[in-house]
């Protein structure tokens, strides 16, 4: 019964990674149908950064986050600018084409940096445990869980509650009509997909005092970080959010009880199964494209 | 001239001329042609320099070409220099068969330096064999080969495994938490463990597998607190050992009541967990960077000069530059003449020399004698020796499996 509780946690813990990556990638997909494979790479370099910032700057984790956030975000708007805006209307290339920066990134940091794992210190306000019981919650965990429930209220806000957002919305709705009024609909694309990748940035620097920062850690990630987005229905928030919860749940579950192996075969396994029956995720944003 | 000489040679001057390629007539005459013949003694170094794998190999590649390099400042291999042919096979198995074979046959080395996973020995050693060329390989791995074309530079499970079990057992416990990633090497090196441990009465609590490049721990943490083992037993590797390291010094375990003892942990690795959080556990191998010998000293010493004060030297990188001195001490007994990749072999069988972790010694069965240690990580990053094998460990490929022995003559059924 000891290992129920703390089994909740650790999936509770791994679906708040999950969420703030794959939250920068939904976002992404629901705005411009874009399907940015180079997410990960994004990841990759908000740990880059973060690493950079500790070991020059002398800057805390914690500290750098909002620093990471407009560092990734200012790559993700070059990238927007420079190429993917001219791969609108050919939604194949953009596929190939963010794969292509994915790998670029990848080697430039492997050439600039060096390939060999990066060390990161951890905040030490944040180390150490809280125990209830038999249950042990690892306080950087819990930091984690709570930023990013923040990150998904701040971005539900930012989409619902400003003005930005509502261009935003309209532009999703139906570009045509929206630049008839006046949006200028390519402004609201670059804004968001750097946002986009401002998150994935602030997932990687949270990342580093638990995970290996190497030039390939994005990879694997951002596979788990778009079966959420699958699972949970492309572009909604919500979708999101309740599909990550499910997935670091589920994860955990099967973990404990097969093993890691199995248990990821068995995660990958409901997933074919549930988009069989609900093909377009738990909760599908009503869009028109 | 006699009439059949003179027809040779007038048959290769055609061939020449019909295949219009300067090594045409070398490559379609096949068997006779002549090793290292020119100016220099061309090698070919095949470590990944990018890819997954570059991390590691790439500490391989600068530390077998170092070695290469003070060779030729002393002077080269009886006058001849010593000429390394880099390729990249970018961490991708079918890249190294393939730069492999153009290393052997276009290149016409008489040796290749190459290699950290197992997956790419294998792809090798299929071209290895059929070129009947030498590959020099360095790592640790799990055993069960005996191929004779490759040289084999580190510790196999008895090697890494007769010390350090019963000492274990006996400082620690007996009960045994096994973490690996899901291929080979963790497999079999769980498999010896297991019948070392039958004979200690020793018990294994749990065995588990994660797949490559894991990277969240913490429901193997859950599960290492329920258990509450003696011994946390582990052939993770690269980034997922990195991982979980970090995590069990976040969930505050306790490495005095139970250690994680690697078979695969080296100053790479601890470099990137942090110092703090590798303190107190332990890693089982035949060299570590802070090993007491002058051969050590003076090897460290260049390494830094060379690739910078930070660099770290470990137990695959060291294997991988005294595997270069081996190569050269068998050139050297060898006539200028006989050089060919099979001589090579024959002459470095029985040879030993001093490399940095002690005196080493050619097994008939191309596995090396080592000399197998255990350490203690410190807080500074570096391993302390604390305990040490009294004698040269012999190499046993196929230890965890009785009835098979690798010999001078390959593999013997008993």
């Amino acid at each position: 019964m000891d290992v129920v509780f703390n089994q909740v946690f650790a999936g509770l813990s791994f679906a708040s990674i999950l969420l703030i990556i794959a939250l920068g990638l939904a976002i992404i997909y629901g705005t411009m149908g874009v399907i940015n494979l180079a997410h990960g790479e994004f990841v990759m370099l908000g740990a880059y950064a973060t690493w950079a910032l500790q070991s020059f700057a002398g800057i805390g984790v914690v500290t750098a986050l909002p620093l990471v956030f407009v560092a990734v975000a200012a790559v993700g708007w070059i990238i927007e600018k420079g190429i993917v805006q001219w791969l609108y209307h050919r939604p194949l290339d953009t596929i190939l084409a963010t794969w292509g920066i994915g790998i670029i990134l990848q080697q430039a940091i492997r050439m600039g940096v060096g390939a060999e794992s990066k060390f990161v210190r951890g905040p030490d306000w944040l180390s150490g445990n809280i125990e209830i019981g038999t249950l042990v919650m690892s306080n950087y965990r819990i930091f984690v869980i709570v930023f990013s429930v923040a990150v998904l209220t701040g971005t539900w806000l930012l989409m619902t509650r400003t003005e930005f957002g509502m261009k935003l919305r309209a532009v999703i709705q139906n570009r045509g009509i929206s630049e008839c009024y006046g949006i200028e609909a390519k402004r609201v694309y670059s804004v968001t997909f750097a946002y986009g990748a401002g998150l994935a940035g602030i997932a990687g620097a949270l990342i580093t005092p638990l995970f290996s920062t190497i030039p390939t850690m994005g990879t694997g990630l951002v596979v788990d970080a778009f079966l959420v987005v699958i699972a949970g229905g492309l572009g909604s928030l919500v979708g999101t959010a309740a599909a990550a919860m499910l997935i670091g749940e589920v994860t955990a579950l099967f973990s404990i009880v097969i093993n890691d192996t199995l248990g990821r075969i068995a995660v990958l396994a409901g997933i074919i199964l549930l988009i069989r029956f609900r093909p377009r995720g738990l909760f599908p944003a009503d869009t028109r494209r | 001239m006699k009439r059949r000489e003179f027809l040779g040679r007038a048959g290769a001057v055609g061939t020449m001329g019909l295949a219009g390629g300067l090594s045409a007539p070398a490559l379609l005459s096949g068997v006779g042609r002549a090793y290292a013949a020119g100016d220099d003694i061309p090698v070919g170094l095949l470590f990944s320099l990018t890819g997954a794998v570059a991390v590691v190999e790439h500490t391989l590649h600068d530390a077998a070409l170092m070695a290469i390099e003070e060779i030729n400042a002393a002077g080269g291999i009886h006058g001849k220099q010593l000429r390394p042919i880099i390729e990249d096979p970018a961490s991708d198995p079918a890249t190294y068969a393939d730069r492999a074979r153009r290393l052997m046959i276009r290149d016409k080395c008489v040796s290749v330096f190459g290699s950290y996973t197992s997956s790419s020995r294998q792809a090798v050693l299929p071209v290895a064999e059929q070129r009947n060329n030498l590959y020099w390989y360095p790592t640790l791995y799990e055993g069960r080969e005996c191929s004779r074309n490759v040289m084999y530079g580190g510790a196999l499970a008895n090697q890494q495994q007769d010390i350090l079990i019963p000492w274990l057992v006996e400082n620690y416990g007996p009960r045994f938490y096994m973490i690996g990633n899901n291929y080979v090497y963790p497999k079999e090196e769980n498999n010896y463990c297991k019948t070392l441990l039958k004979d200690l009465s020793g018990e294994v609590v749990h065995e588990e597998y994660v797949p490559m490049g894991h990277s969240d721990f913490s429901s193997v943490l859950n599960r290492i607190r329920a258990e509450e083992p003696d011994v946390i037993f582990s052939t993770l590797v690269g980034d997922s050992d990195v991982a979980f390291a970090r995590q069990y010094h976040a969930a505050e375990l306790n490495p005095e009541k139970m250690p994680v003892v690697s078979l695969t942990r080296s100053e790479i690795e601890v470099k990137a967990i942090g110092g703090e959080a590798a303190a107190g556990h332990f890693s089982s191998a035949p060299y570590f960077m802070g090993h007491e010998s002058p051969e050590n000293e003076k090897f460290v010493e260049a390494y830094k000069a060379r690739y910078g004060a930070d660099a770290v030297t470990h137990f695959v990188n060291e294997a991988a530059y005294f595997q270069v001195y081996q190569f050269k001490n068998a050139m050297e007994k060898l006539d200028p003449a006989d050089v060919s990749p099979p001589n090579i072999r024959d002459a470095a069988v029985g040879m030993s020399m001093k490399a940095p972790q002690g005196e080493i010694l050619i097994d008939e069965n191309l596995h090396t004698h080592l000399w197998p240690k255990v350490a203690q990580w410190q807080a500074d990053g570096q391993a302390k020796v604390i305990l040490q094998s009294e004698e040269r460990v012999a190499p046993k490929p196929y230890a965890a499996y009785p009835g098979q022995e690798c010999t001078g003559k390959g593999l013997v059924k008993t």
